[in-house]
């Protein structure tokens, strides 16, 4: 009797395993063919961008103006300014972020009201559409603090008061801060509470503790966070879309009250507005991999500096 | 002396705590106040650019003289923003131009001549008030310089009749927003969302049906299915798709995607809503699969443990309980997937043939709310009304955006927080 219903038992378990079984590799095979579509497409995209690009792509390409009317030439200009708009953004938004974020994992207590506010606006800065970042760069920086400025201390001559590379810097500051705040409060939140308490034990204040002990254990995360920061500002283009970006400039911008050029800016420019764009689709496919390659290659430091970090908090 | 010792150490003592207090105080109010910023930029940013579109509410409303007021204060400097043309002289900045008003003739007779510094090299030109009852002549002589529009500028008139007509015109734009047809720069500018609100809408629904369920489905392999080892490298490698910019992506979707797609579908135009709406599935992708790997990892360990224990297989165990676990989590990382879809600009931009069309078809163009900022604030002049309409679409946006991360964070904290513990 028992032999027989075990019999049976174990018969039912196997059919229904076997019919499951296929079902069950089906199913997995789905999810595991939707991750596939998913690292071909990323790996496709890349690889057309890097065949496409490569027979522009030169030392010679990054150093050298654009001439004859952005149909030949390089993108030095686009890159300087590139770079411009991601150090001045850094310097606004990593003491800001930085700071917001000490407050949000040493001082904001679990049930504050306020912390819960800090944190859902943070969260709902990371998902305003970039392009009302834009709107909000040339109403507030240009029209509001820029003229403002102009009227009250230049007599009314326009220097602020329009689109440039500082309007454009800050307003990209503005886009960055949660990215920056979240990989610091990340970093801060690793740190463990022995280190904090054996400091507080040794009579070092609360400050003083997070000046000592926190933010040095933190270096890294700080790092983390400005780097995808740049990343990311680098390759927007939606916000700087009228709050500074040029199409063409003959020179460097030699002040913060100049218009800049700027890698994404082109790539776009070139592709939509260009007077030909047959002719210059391989410069176009050359600046879109050099930016991909900025991007990518900051990413990929990020992600290593995180898992460092995280392989430690173990 | 005895006793005035041990007080004046008291006196120290408290003073250096006290000194020390201050520091502390300061340092916390300063961090805190730091922290306090990132709450005021979203006022700002809500408050600055509703302000932008706020003359299109009072218009009619008010009173004509302060609307009048209003639009000559702008019109002694027009400022048109952006890169277009005049970039290429970078002193005169994105566009200037100065003109020499004659408005406001209360009367007819006096003329005014406003005569701003002219900076290197910008162009100037005449301009009449515009005549409503056809009486006096309109002299338009806009010197053309490297292809810019000159857009007329209106100079009111101060008469009874022409602040007649003046009103009508303006609740005339108000109620066009309404309508289909968005034709921004003509003679008679119409103001119409509703194809813009289509052509957006089409757009979000084409790439939510395909970014949905492949990155909830990729989400699912990576939280239930994949060993740790390759969880590790599967991970970083679809996160670096969200280091793609998405002029990257937009790029990638107008040169190769649209080509690629055309030839086997063989439709006419060659940038449309279907080109526009897979390129932002990838932009959003990475967003709903990170949220949703996040959500369905961090399903306690007790419920697979328990429905494996039960005899359920692994993928039974993946589908009948950790899904449904997860619902509000993966609810929340498609409400951020569509917020990301709606606002994206440059993709909207580049891939979507930017024609503002009434029509279901996912085969034509499209013009996306996003891309028509993105397109047409760079040509417009500050204090017209086109320049209001388009800062009232950031601010639709704006809102739109803020609801679905406000939902999505307190729809999930609820049901998470009531389902984990019991309640």
């Amino acid at each position: 009797m028992n032999t027989a219903t075990k019999e049976i038992n174990s018969s039912l378990l196997s059919t229904q395993n076997k019919n499951t079984d296929i079902k069950g590799k089906l199913i997995v095979g789905v999810t595991q063919l939707a991750v596939f579509t998913i690292i071909a497409v990323l790996f496709i995209i890349l690889g057309i961008i890097v065949y496409e690009g490569r027979e522009k792509f030169s030392w010679e390409f990054i150093s050298s103006f654009p001439t004859n009317g952005m149909t030949e030439g390089g993108i030095f200009p686009a890159l300087i300014g590139t770079f411009i708009l991601v150090i001045v953004m850094s310097i606004a938004a990593v003491p800001f972020g930085t700071i917001t974020a000490i407050y949000l994992t040493e001082y904001a207590s679990e049930s504050s009201k306020f912390a819960a506010a800090v944190r859902f606006s943070v969260r709902t800065l990371a998902v305003v559409p970039s392009i009302i970042f834009g709107l909000f760069g040339l109403g507030f920086f240009i029209q509001f603090i820029g003229a403002g400025f102009d009227t009250a201390f230049n007599g009314g001559q326009l220097r602020w008061g329009q689109p440039n590379i500082l309007w454009a810097s800050l307003t990209m500051s503005l886009l960055t801060l949660p990215v920056i705040i979240v990989s610091v409060e990340e970093a801060l939140k690793t740190i463990p509470r022995e280190l904090r308490e054996a400091s507080l034990a040794l009579g070092a204040t609360k400050w003083q503790t997070i000046k000592n002990v926190v933010l040095p254990g933190s270096i890294s995360g700080i790092m983390t966070g400005t780097i995808l920061a740049v990343s990311r500002g680098a390759g927007e283009v939606a916000p700087i879309l009228f709050t500074g970006a040029a199409y063409y400039l003959a020179s460097l911008p030699g002040s913060l009250s100049d218009q800049f050029m700027n890698l994404g800016y082109h790539i776009y420019i070139m592709a939509t507005q260009s007077s030909d764009v047959e002719k210059t689709m391989p410069i176009q496919f050359a600046t879109t991999l050099v930016l991909l390659i900025l991007t990518l290659s900051l990413n990929l430091v990020a992600v290593v500096i995180r898992s460092r970090i995280r392989r430690k908090a173990k | 002396m005895n006793s005035q010792v041990p007080t004046k150490q008291n006196f120290t003592k408290e003073s250096l705590k006290k000194q020390f207090r201050l520091s502390e105080f300061l340092a916390e109010k300063i961090i805190s106040s730091v922290a306090f910023l990132s709450i005021a930029i979203i006022f700002l940013i809500f408050i600055f650019v509703f302000k932008e579109s706020l003359p299109i509410f009072s218009q009619g409303k008010e009173s004509v003289k302060t609307e009048m007021q209003q639009s000559t204060a702008s019109n002694d400097k027009p400022e048109s923003y952006g890169a277009e043309t005049e970039s290429l002289q970078p002193e005169s900045y994105g566009g200037v131009e100065k003109e020499e008003l004659q408005p406001e003739s209360y009367g007819g007779v006096e003329k005014e001549e406003l005569q701003p510094e002219s900076y290197g090299g910008v162009e100037k030109e005449n301009l009449q008030p515009e005549s409503y009852g056809g009486v006096e002549k309109e002299e338009l002589q806009p010197e053309s310089y490297g292809g810019v529009e000159v857009e007329p500028l209106v100079a009111e008139d101060n008469s009874a009749a022409t602040a007649e007509v003046k009103e009508e015109k303006e609740s005339s734009i108000w109620d066009s927003l309404l309508t289909p047809d968005w034709v921004p720069v003509s003679e008679n500018p119409r103001f119409g969302l509703l194809s813009l609100l289509i052509g957006t809408l089409k757009v979000t629904i084409i790439s939510m049906l395909i970014a949905g369920p492949i990155a909830i489905l990729a989400a699912l392999y990576t939280a239930c299915f994949a060993s740790k080892r390759t969880k590790e490298i599967i991970k970083p490698i679809i996160e670096m798709l969200a280091a793609f910019p998405s002029v990257v992506i937009g790029f990638f979707a107008l040169m190769i995607m649209a080509t690629f797609f055309q030839d086997i579908f063989g439709y006419d135009s060659r940038l449309n809503a279907f080109v526009g709406g897979v390129a932002m599935a990838l932009a959003s992708i990475p967003i709903i699969y990170t949220i949703s790997e996040d959500a369905l990892s961090s399903i306690p360990k007790t419920y697979t443990e328990a429905s494996l224990a039960l005899g359920a297989n692994k993928w039974q165990t993946a589908f009948y309980v950790v899904l449904p676990a997860a619902t509000p989590g993966i609810f929340a990382a498609l409400l951020l997937g569509v917020g990301r879809v709606f606002g994206e600009t440059m993709i909207a931009l580049m891939a979507t043939g930017n024609a503002a069309l009434m029509s279901a078809n996912p085969f034509e163009s499209v013009r996306t709310f996003a891309a028509t900022i993105g397109a047409e604030m760079a040509e417009t002049v500050f204090g017209e009304t086109h320049y209001s309409v388009l800062f009232f679409i950031g601010s639709l946006l704006f809102i739109f955006s803020f609801g679905l991360n406000a939902l999505a964070e307190f729809y999930v904290k609820g049901r998470l927080i009531k389902k984990f513990q019991g309640k």
